[in-house]
């Protein structure tokens, strides 16, 4: 069932307020979501004041700085601070993206960062990706062959068909698609959401896989594939520049096609 | 405790790509309804002259004016949305700036279209 509005114990409240003693004009402020299993409170926002000019030019760069100068107990999940291992996704300026690859200048006026949206929150912006991952785990993101002895020879794949991957391999899985997603939002029970669905299409798209058939007949109900709408919400948030919104178009030919 | 669920609605900037697609969704359900409105004037030339000379009077009441044009619009915006819909499901037009691109052209086309037709119902063109 569709809930547009968010549960009692979800609802947001004013937070703390950090003032910066600085005589510099340049200071930013982070309206940042917070919530902890701690107490019985109910989520809020809380505003940092950080001077830029003292600060690296991404938004995870003044979010470690708040964590390390102004409040320890702010938490989030964080690696490689360069857009490669997609722990730092988070709704900043209301889209989703990975703070590390997101500037502090492309954001005009206070910057609001939130959760990854309509998700569990174990802890201030970290979520519960349990979901996502079982849904992976269901359309096998591995290569299947029918004779599964093993030979002397590697899986070799023509130049042209290696290409078919491109656009696809590059994903890093950091779920910023599937919860930009509505449809998403309302069916993440049963409609397998965008990064999925582009990770079933890469599988899809391997020349080397053997199992498409098996994996299309998966795929074919009302609810896997069919609840994408074309929103395109995913497409205009992947920080990879990917596209699931066209690899979630080709399963759908491909299953009309058999 | 139980943890909470994050902002969705609440907080996610809409897209020119979203509002379209939430658009389309309205359109056709009021496109659905308003086929009883045309089934009605329908009903009315049927029935004869009498009928539907109040029929008409009643057309240019303001209010009954103001809803037949959005019904307009409706009709001619679900029209051009789908064909772009039907170019997705063909493969066509996927790509992010091209789905933006044929997003306006919609808008364009439906108001275009809508000040055309009411020109024409009101004997200006």
């Amino acid at each position: 069932m569709v809930q547009f509005n968010l549960p009692d114990n979800s609802k947001l409240t004013d937070g703390d307020y950090y003032k910066l003693e600085s005589e510099n004009k340049r200071v930013k402020k982070f309206k940042i979501y917070r919530w902890s299993p701690e107490d019985d409170k109910n989520p809020r926002m809380d505003t940092y004041e950080v001077d830029i000019d003292d600060c690296g030019p991404m938004v995870l760069d003044a979010v470690m700085k708040i964590k390390n100068e102004v409040d320890t107990s702010l938490t989030f999940r964080r690696s490689c601070r360069e857009g490669i291992c997609g722990s730092c996704a988070m709704n900043i300026d209301g889209t989703n993206t990975l703070a590390c690859t997101k500037a502090i200048s492309d954001v005009r006026g206070d910057i609001k960062i939130y959760p990854l949206p309509h998700m569990p929150v174990i802890k201030d912006l970290v979520t519960n990706l349990k979901n996502l991952y079982k849904q992976l785990k269901s359309i096998k993101p591995w290569l299947i062959k029918q004779k599964q002895e093993a030979t002397d020879t590697e899986n070799i794949q023509s130049r042209n068909d290696r290409e078919k991957l491109d656009g696809l391999y590059e994903c890093i899985l950091c779920a910023c698609c599937s919860t930009s997603c509505p449809s998403y939002w309302w069916n993440s029970d049963k409609y397998l959401g965008p990064a999925v669905l582009l990770q079933s299409y890469r599988w899809l798209q391997d020349s080397r896989d053997e199992e498409r058939k098996e994996r299309l007949k998966e795929l074919d109900d009302t609810f896997k594939v069919y609840r994408c709408h074309t929103i395109m919400n995913c497409t205009q948030a992947c920080p990879k520049g990917l596209n699931p919104a066209k690899a979630i178009a080709g399963i759908k030919q491909m299953i009309a096609q058999q | 405790m139980s943890n909470p669920l994050s902002p969705h609605l609440q907080v996610y900037r809409w897209q020119i790509t979203s509002i379209l697609s939430i658009l389309h969704r309205i359109t056709g359900v009021v496109s659905s309804l308003g086929s009883l409105i045309i089934i009605f004037l329908l009903f009315a030339i049927g029935s004869g002259e009498d009928f539907f000379d109040t029929v008409i009077k009643l057309a240019n009441n303001l209010f009954v004016r103001t809803i037949l044009i959005g019904l307009t619009f409706s009709y001619l915006f679900y029209f051009a949305n789908c064909i772009r819909h039907l170019f997705w499901d063909s493969g066509y037009g996927l790509d992010l700036n091209t789905a933006k691109l044929t997003g306006w052209l919609t808008v364009f086309l439906t108001v275009v279209l809508t000040v055309i037709f009411w020109m024409m119902v009101m004997g200006i063109f």
